[in-house]
């Protein structure tokens, strides 16, 4: 039986970890590679890392530090942020990533998707989903460049449509990434993860609010999530790794300990 | 101790190399049966499809090299379902239905008959083995990670399973000849430990 995973999101900007609450107010965490290694030894079961500001400030980004996470590391990791071009792809997954995960760029020209799954397959290519609740309209919309307060946009597209329309065309991993519960420990957004629960064929990873043990094993046991992605509960040490996995296989879970 | 690892150039050998870097093994890198001779043990990597691994060695004039080696030889992945006689992934489009592989072991790789589960199989998932030495020191029911779409079904030279839908081969083993379907270098400790295992044979 597949194992639910665990997935620490390291959010990179110039090279350093950094992590906002609800994507905004960003502090310093500390060195990446070195945040990598204890998160791998520590029985994370996949790593994610979101270049912040790539997409919102439209330039091209120094990657080397890929090989480096990938030179201490032997867990998998996909990296995020600014891939515009199978040519960006092609790149990071060069330096050692295993996936690559797209989100504004996709928003922008959604043929990106296609053409990356072409060309890596889709177990490479993740599609990462900014959502955000609107309670006035009562609906889920999509936002795009959210890498900082004043470049986020809210798309024409609404969660559930946006969700259908990825898979379509090739997205091999879905990131729900509810901005609403960001940074605020509260718990994954339940209503959301199930409604795209429903929906979705692919592998779908929870974002977005952990703050306790249980808020993950309610993403699995109440939405069926594939896996659960949290940061700063990881970073600030409010969470350990070990005592999270230990804890959800006690309640059942099928988890690698 | 000299690793070889056989580069088809239809892959990425990145992960490999680090992880074997990681255990601070002596790698040489080669399409080359001349130059992979001076090695001691040979990985055979492959991510992609059967096809490009296939061509690769077809290409490079291995196909004679690998079967007749009487090295220690460790498949991943493809490295692996190389190995069965046949296998069923052919590309889209072609006028084919199955590929010829190397035929070290019997059988034909075919697609996961995962019973309805998401496909590419991908993730960590439990595998049970026959305490064959590439397995020295890890725990039965151990997770290792993978991803993958087609599947050799269990055989004789099964050394380790798993199940997903349905169960395959994890590990393989004829004489000198051995494959894991799941991915070592990024297995986390378990994965270390079997490429550790492998290097110690």
């Amino acid at each position: 039986m597949l194992a639910k995973r665990i997935i620490p999101c390291l959010d990179v900007r110039d090279g350093l970890v950094v992590k906002g609450v609800q994507f905004k107010h960003h502090e310093i965490m500390g060195d990446i590679v070195a945040l990598a290694a204890r998160y791998a030894a520590e029985g994370a079961d996949e790593l994610v890392f979101y270049d912040i500001t790539a997409s919102a400030e439209g330039r091209r980004v120094d990657r080397s530090w890929i090989s480096k996470v990938a030179a201490v590391i032997n867990i998998p990791f996909a990296v995020a942020g600014g891939i515009k071009s199978v040519e960006d792809a092609q790149e990071i997954l060069a330096f050692g990533a295993d996936k690559i995960s797209i989100n504004s760029p996709a928003l922008s020209d959604p043929t990106l998707i296609t053409r990356l799954a072409d060309r890596f397959g889709v177990q490479c290519v993740v599609v990462g989903i900014d959502s955000y609740f609107d309670a006035v309209s009562n609906t889920y919309q999509v936002k795009q460049f959210t890498g900082s307060e004043q470049s986020t946009i809210t798309t024409k597209w609404q969660t559930l449509a946006w969700v259908q329309e990825v898979q379509h065309r090739g997205a091999g991993e879905i990131v729900l990434n509810m901005m609403n519960q960001d940074g605020m420990k509260n718990g994954y957004d339940l209503t959301q993860l199930k409604a795209v629960r429903e929906i979705c064929q692919v592998p779908l990873i929870a974002s977005g609010g952990a703050g306790a043990m249980e808020h993950f094993y309610d993403a699995f046991t109440q939405a069926d999530a594939d896996g659960a992605l949290a940061a700063s509960v990881f970073h600030k040490q409010l969470i350990a790794i070990p005592a999270l996995k230990q804890y959800l296989k006690e309640k059942g879970i099928a988890i690698r300990t | 101790m000299r690793i070889g690892v056989i580069d088809t150039k239809a892959c990425n050998l990145n992960s490999v190399l680090q992880a074997l870097q990681r255990l601070q093994a002596e790698v040489i890198v080669s399409s080359d049966a001349a130059e992979l001779q001076h090695a001691d043990k040979l990985i055979l990597p492959g991510v992609g499809t059967a096809q490009a691994v296939m061509h690769g060695i077809e290409h490079f004039k291995l196909q004679d090299f690998i079967v007749n080696s009487t090295k220690p030889l460790l498949g991943i992945c493809l490295g692996m379902q190389v190995q069965a006689q046949t296998s069923d992934e052919v590309p889209l489009k072609a006028d084919f239905n199955e590929i010829k592989t190397l035929g070290i072991v019997p059988g034909h790789v075919q697609k996961i008959n995962s019973q309805g589960l998401r496909l590419p199989h991908m993730g960590w998932n439990t595998v049970r083995h026959t305490d064959h030495p590439l397995f020295r020191d890890i725990a039965q029911d151990s997770y290792f990670y993978f991803v993958h779409s087609y599947c050799l079904p269990l055989n004789d030279f099964t050394i380790g399973r798993s199940e997903y839908g349905q169960s395959f081969s994890a590990a393989i083993a004829r004489d000198n000849f051995m494959g894991v379907q799941f991915h070592p270098e990024k297995s986390g400790a378990v994965g270390s430990r079997l490429l550790q295992n492998f290097i110690e044979l």
